[in-house]
């Protein structure tokens, strides 16, 4: 077929095209990947037995809000990367900003606190298995944010698998809050943050295969 | 006029082609496809010096490309950016494929001279798309055959087919982007 008739054929009986085709497809993964991991939360692990009581405390919302703007960050990340030629501009630094928070919270906190204490402070009670439930509640958004994004554009693959990583991440570590009963900036500086980081490395590694087009 | 008032006038007649053809009008979209067509020719013969024989083959995956890919482009956006990027993601995506260590160093250009060269001599492809077009499934292949080929309308497709008039809109959006993948299969 000549490239003059390959023209023809697809400009011929093509209707108007649907605007907005990116806003509607992450709605549509964001609506599913938080419901999934709800329900996964709901059914494997439970919410926290003092949540009435810990929604009262300011760090419960620093910890939603770390998370959160994460999620934003991230969410804006996998936008511009759907898009072929789009700049990621100050998506960076935005990404950047919570964790750095986060960490200056986690130093005062340290500081403060008598040496034979920061361990645990560190640790928690429950460092062991933080990261990979987080993982495992991101697992609904990982699949539904790769669904979107295949019916987009992505040209930077590993780049944008790790921003998709990330976005799902962010989705499981907030629903994760309602179940983790730790409280601790230094806690969630590292755990929380590795967390969300094992789907953006998977992402990474899978970008390529999965997001190619 | 200097190259940059050229490409800046390219640009924005280029963008009023697009954003008519994503409004369902399709004068104005074949002109745009066909101007980009030429675009596309001159960025990738002067980067496929060493695989001339590819350059018709890879304007016409980069086409459908576009075409598949068109409800991404965003009218704030400048259409050049949007352009050069999937003719950039084809060309490497092409040098991956052949294995050549060519693919290895990123084309050191930008977007800013994509519009700036056009080339309208089209070499003869070396891949029969009419034949990767023959090799999809009924339900895709005579939507796309009826519509755009013979021309007719939806409901004349749907009639001449028994299919419903949403079938054939799905057959002919599957079949298209069923073709992109068939042509990465075969090259």
């Amino acid at each position: 077929m000549k490239t003059d008739d390959l023209v023809r054929l697809l400009a011929t009986g093509e209707g108007s095209v649907q605007r907005h085709a990116a806003a509607r497809r992450y709605a549509i993964a964001i609506a599913v990947g938080v419901v999934a991991a709800g329900v996964l939360m709901l059914g494997v692990l439970g919410v926290r037995h003092d949540l009435a009581e810990a929604v009262r405390l300011p760090m419960f919302w620093a910890k939603i809000g770390y998370v959160a703007s994460l999620g934003v960050a991230s969410l804006l990340a996998v936008l511009r990367l759907s898009r072929p030629g789009a700049r990621l501009d100050r998506v960076l630094p935005a990404l950047a900003v919570p964790v750095v928070a986060m960490w200056t919270l986690a130093a005062f906190v340290l500081a403060g606190a008598e040496p034979g204490q920061r361990m645990g402070l560190l640790l928690g009670a429950t460092w062991t298995e933080c990261p990979f439930l987080i993982a495992m509640l991101s697992a609904p958004m990982f699949a539904a944010t790769l669904w979107a994004m295949r019916g987009l554009a992505p040209t930077r693959l590993p780049l944008a698998g790790t921003a998709a990583g990330l976005l799902s991440g962010t989705v499981g570590g907030l629903v994760y809050c309602l179940h983790c009963p730790e409280m601790e900036a230094p806690f969630i500086g590292i755990w929380y943050l590795l967390g969300m980081l094992i789907p953006a490395a998977t992402g990474a590694l899978l970008g390529r295969r999965v997001l190619r087009w | 006029m200097t190259d940059k008032g050229r490409t800046n006038a390219s640009e924005a007649r280029l963008k009023g082609l697009l954003s008519r053809g994503l409004d369902g009008e399709a004068p104005a979209y074949q002109a745009f496809l066909m101007e980009m067509s030429a675009h596309l020719r001159a960025y990738f013969r002067k980067r496929l010096a060493r695989l001339p024989d590819d350059v018709e083959d890879l304007v016409q995956e980069a086409l459908l490309a576009i075409h598949n890919k068109r409800h991404t482009y965003d009218a704030g956006q400048p259409l050049t950016a949007w352009a050069y990027a999937i003719a950039k993601y084809k060309l490497v995506d092409l040098l991956r494929r052949r294995a050549s260590h060519e693919a290895l160093t990123d084309p050191m250009d930008d977007e800013t001279d994509f519009f700036s060269a056009a080339d309208s001599e089209a070499a003869e492809a070396r891949r029969d798309l009419g034949k990767l077009l023959d090799q999809l499934p009924d339900r895709q292949r005579l939507p796309i055959v009826h519509t755009k080929l013979e021309g007719l309308s939806v409901t004349e497709a749907a009639q001449r087919t028994g299919m419903s008039e949403s079938a054939i809109k799905v057959g002919v959006h599957r079949g298209m982007k069923a073709l992109a993948t068939l042509i990465r299969g075969a090259s």
